[in-house]
């Protein structure tokens, strides 16, 4: 039973990460197909920086990531808070599920969407260009806000509401007990919704389609490349992606199981 | 919040990373005819092309874009896109506005046909005379007033040499039993329909719907020899060997070439496809005098040069054309010589009617 079950775990794992180790693999690839290898280089990690296009469209996915994760978390968070508040029960379940229909929506009504009501006000502002910068990091804050909000939820809940009364009491003014009482017991909640509002944004393409305008982002970049076939330069930006989440995760892991054992010890 | 911080960290570093990387360029000297003198430093022109579709600097190639900057001082916006239809419906949808784009012939007769495009005055625009005269007067834009020709390119038959003993001139080899689950197919309807067309001697451009049908029909029953409908994956499946026969695009069998050497390209004597991808100017074009500086610059013979062997496809440039330094120079595959070459057919814009009907029967033949 032991063997079965690590089998199966060994096989999950194979299927989750053989599609990512064969495009690292490819990344190394001497030739200019990216289905037969024919030997070992870095070619395509140098040619990377000539790439300009594609490391533009990276740039504004990095910038529309983390701006967005960002304000969504801010924006989220004073939500949660709140909604939590909230004293009617039914107000409460009314303005969650209000908050989740974008992530209940199909993202390609929420792109499309979000796209004519972008056109419609830009055309009331007579402007010559609707889409653009300003739309894409909208849409994606849209789009994160449920998520951000659904991982704070839980924490406020297990929070005692006595906490931030009795920190008043004491003499601070509500915000100063918001910032020194609530915030940090809900902290670990406000950085996961970071996190998973930036991994969302990262990778979302259908959104980003509708609403992007000039300003694309490199999954488009890579989606607009079949017209002729996707270069290996794709896999190697993919590689250095994977390798700097991964590397990110293990530092994030490694931060919280130390916090963890300080507070064991105390 | 020490995570937080530590993250931001490295997100800084990875972003300043990348930042220092963009700056490896180094621009050519070059020799260009025309002049591009102007006052237009510091405006931006937004252009929209096709994916993979411009020599960008990569493995010592010209950055076209950056030159065009360095050059001009206009900021170029360079946006691409992956179908005609993907671009129709965003110049359409009016949320972002082109001041140059480069559709396929049977877009730019529609767009022509929808005022969609604004006139191109070719005396303005010195390196014209570069363009050949096969390529000027093109059905969709009889007067050369709207379009000056970008790329050009057949659809023939690529096959494996060491799979495939005879040369396969005919689409009939699709419809052969011998090469059961070893050919490959379009993934797209006009081009799928264009192979059944062509082997029952009807036009690609057909109006009678009778005709789609019998071409539906014969892609049917293709399917006992099909192994999928691809298109980007038609590379791997060739390269590898997996498949022994496909349509495809003369100028992207030559990037197979490279990597299969056994990989080789015929014509088939029903006749082909033939395709040109224009530069236009939309209505909705903000910085006109900035466009038709970059369509003089296309056109330059060493910037046109880039281009051709960057892409692959057959250039309708003469200085590219009868250059003898160019790497597919007299290329037999890219430019036919006027005996060999195919009976050819450009797709023209259908009307709604028939394109629902096409479209229709394609979902069919692919649930068959």
């Amino acid at each position: 039973m032991k063997i079965l079950s690590k089998l199966y775990m060994a096989l999950i794992i194979l299927f989750l990460y053989a599609p990512i180790a064969v495009m690292i693999f490819f990344s190394f690839n001497s030739g200019s197909s990216v289905w037969v290898f024919e030997g070992f280089s870095f070619d395509w990690y140098a040619e990377l920086v000539f790439n300009g296009e594609m490391l533009d469209a990276f740039k504004h996915t990095l910038i529309i990531a983390i701006l967005s994760a960002l304000i969504s978390t801010i924006l989220g968070t004073a939500a949660a808070v709140g909604i939590d508040m909230l004293k009617s029960k039914f107000a409460k379940s009314l303005v969650m599920s209000v908050t989740n229909i974008p992530m209940m929506n199909a993202d390609i009504v929420t792109g499309v969407s979000l796209m004519l009501l972008f056109i419609f006000f830009g055309k009331l502002l007579g402007l010559a260009e609707s889409l653009g910068f300003m739309t894409v990091l909208i849409a994606h804050i849209t789009f994160n806000l449920p998520y951000v909000i659904l991982s704070v939820m839980p924490k406020l809940k297990q929070t005692d509401p006595a906490l931030s009364q009795a920190a008043m009491d004491l003499g601070c003014t509500p915000l100063k007990s918001f910032f020194k009482v609530v915030l940090p017991s809900i902290s670990s909640g406000v950085f996961t919704g970071f996190i998973m509002a930036f991994t969302l944004s990262l990778d979302d393409f259908v959104i980003s389609y509708f609403t992007c305008g000039h300003y694309q982002t490199l999954p488009i970049v890579i989606y607009n490349m079949t017209k002729k076939t996707v270069t290996p330069d794709t896999y190697a930006l993919s590689t250095l992606i994977f390798i700097s989440v991964f590397t990110l995760l293990i530092l994030y892991n490694v931060t919280l199981s130390r916090s963890e054992k300080k507070r064991g010890m105390a | 919040m020490k995570k937080i911080f530590q993250i931001s960290i490295v997100f800084i570093l990875i972003l300043s990373l990348f930042s220092l990387c963009s700056c490896g360029y180094e621009y050519f000297d070059l020799e260009l005819d025309a002049d591009y003198t102007n006052n237009l430093q510091g405006t931006v022109l937004n252009v929209y092309n096709w994916g993979e579709y411009i020599s960008d600097g990569s493995e010592g190639t010209i950055d076209v874009n950056k030159e065009f900057e360095k050059i001009t001082g206009i900021k170029v916006n360079y946006s691409t896109f992956e179908s005609n239809e993907t671009m129709y419906s965003q110049l359409r949808t009016a949320g972002v506005s082109y001041d140059l784009i480069i559709p396929s012939d049977y877009m730019i007769d529609r767009m022509i046909s929808e005022e969609m495009l604004l006139p191109i005055d070719v005396n303005r625009i010195s390196n014209y005379k570069n363009v050949d005269e096969a390529y000027k007067n093109l059905y969709f834009d009889p007067e050369n007033k709207y379009s000056v020709p970008y790329n050009v390119g057949m659809v023939g038959i690529i096959y494996n040499t060491k799979m495939v003993d005879e040369i396969p001139d005919s689409w009939s080899v699709f419809w052969d039993s011998k090469y059961k689950n070893q050919t490959l197919m379009f993934s797209n309807p006009r081009d799928a329909f264009m192979t059944a067309q062509f082997l029952s001697g009807v036009s690609v451009n057909s109006t009678n719907k009778a005709d789609w049908d019998k071409a539906a029909d014969l892609l049917k029953s293709q399917k006992s020899n099909l192994q999928s409908y691809v298109m980007d994956e038609v590379y791997g499946k060739m390269e590898t060997g997996e498949a022994a026969i496909a349509p495809y695009y003369s100028g992207d069998y030559l990037t197979m070439y490279d990597v299969n050497p056994d990989l080789a390209f015929v014509y088939p004597k029903e006749g082909t496809n033939i395709f040109v991808d224009s530069v236009c100017i939309p209505k909705c074009c903000q910085n006109y005098e900035a466009a038709m500086l970059y369509i003089n610059f296309l056109l330059e013979p060493e910037i046109a040069l880039a281009n051709a062997e960057y892409i692959g496809y057959a250039s309708p440039n003469t200085a590219v054309i009868n250059n003898t330094d160019y790497c597919y120079y007299g290329n037999e595959i890219l430019y036919p010589k006027e005996e060999n070459m195919p009976k050819t057919e450009y797709y023209r814009n259908l009307s709604d009617d028939i394109r629902y009907y096409y479209e229709n029967l394609w979902i069919d033949v692919k649930l068959y």
